[in-house]
């Protein structure tokens, strides 16, 4: 099994590498949202491709909230070695997964040191939830918020047709 | 062996027609279906029948709707990705196996192939399924395009092959 560190120093490379291009030094919202955007597709496809390797053995989904379920076990242990935190439903097609010591942001800080910052480390896993869950057959909007470091909160909500 | 363009229809042709010996025996079609049910693979030997297999792999799609839908309304654990015999035709037997992303499996099969038992058509859409996911997190392959992966066309040939 590799170590998990790899993964989160290619992360932290790449979202330094993003901004480091930033050619305007003010942060303006124009330029920040590309690069959110760009990360987020890369998670995207990612997580694409996550979708259809990780349930190979699984039995079939029956519902939504079994995809949701395997999102915040299988999906969540592949890539960061530990399960969600906690999963909450209005049960009318938004989810919270709360993560209390999310990976990503662990070696940063732990309380509001950071807190404008962590945004962009997020990008990247909104992009991979979105991107399972579209090859799962579910299209989604996937948002992320931070209170305080590292406990995160992945809000997807998935739009009634 | 043929190759279609860009990856479009194209024949196997592993096995030589006898002249005036009739039909041929071994026939085989397999396909990959999206989600949206358009075909991302299609590929069936020999070269004369393909519109009829493509024919074939529309219609047995309604059966694997059918099937799906039975499936999410069953309360038994009856959620098994492989979908067995999807419906038999005169010469052909139809097989299906669906994947968690809605990606589903079409194999055609000769039914005068009565040596072809039940788990080594499983072992042969587990080896499908296996290759579409190496497919899938191919860098270079978008998903919802035709497959054109070389890798995946061999592995298709070798079962083609081994049905023949």
């Amino acid at each position: 099994m590799a170590d998990t560190v790899l993964f989160e120093f290619l992360h932290t490379e790449m979202v330094a590498e993003l901004w480091a291009h930033d050619p305007d030094p003010d942060p303006g919202p124009g330029g920040q949202k590309m690069s959110l955007s760009v990360l987020e597709g890369m998670g995207f496809r990612v997580g694409q491709a996550l979708g259809e390797r990780l349930p190979r053995e699984t039995l079939a989904f029956r519902e939504e909230l079994d995809v949701l379920k395997f999102l915040c076990k299988d999906l969540w242990v592949a890539v960061f070695q530990k399960q969600m935190d906690s999963l909450r439903t209005n049960h009318q097609g938004t989810y919270v997964l709360q993560d209390n010591s999310f990976p990503l942001l662990l070696p940063m800080a732990s309380g509001l040191q950071y807190l404008e910052e962590a945004p962009k480390f997020l990008a990247f896993t909104c992009g991979l939830l979105r991107g399972a869950l579209y090859t799962l057959g579910i299209e989604s909007v996937v948002t992320a918020s931070v209170a305080a470091l590292p406990v995160c909160k992945f809000q997807v909500v998935i739009p009634k047709s | 062996m043929g190759r279609g363009l860009g990856g479009r229809v194209t024949s196997g042709g592993s096995r030589d027609a006898v002249p005036g010996a009739g039909p041929p025996k071994m026939a085989v079609c397999i396909a990959v279906i999206a989600k949206e049910n358009y075909p991302l693979y299609i590929r069936s030997t020999p070269t004369e029948n393909e519109l009829k297999f493509h024919y074939m792999v529309h219609t047995s799609l309604d059966v694997v709707d059918e099937k799906i839908s039975a499936m999410g309304k069953a309360l038994v654990d009856q959620r098994e990705l492989y979908l067995g015999l999807l419906y038999p035709t005169e010469d052909y037997k139809v097989y299906g196996y669906v994947t968690n992303s809605k990606v589903k499996f079409v194999m055609v099969v000769d039914s005068s192939n009565t040596a072809l038992r039940d788990n080594e058509i499983r072992s042969m859409f587990r080896k499908l399924h296996n290759s579409y996911t190496d497919v899938m997190c191919n860098p270079f392959y978008n998903p919802g395009d035709r497959i054109q992966s070389r890798a995946f066309d061999n592995m298709v040939t070798s079962m083609m092959i081994q049905v023949c």
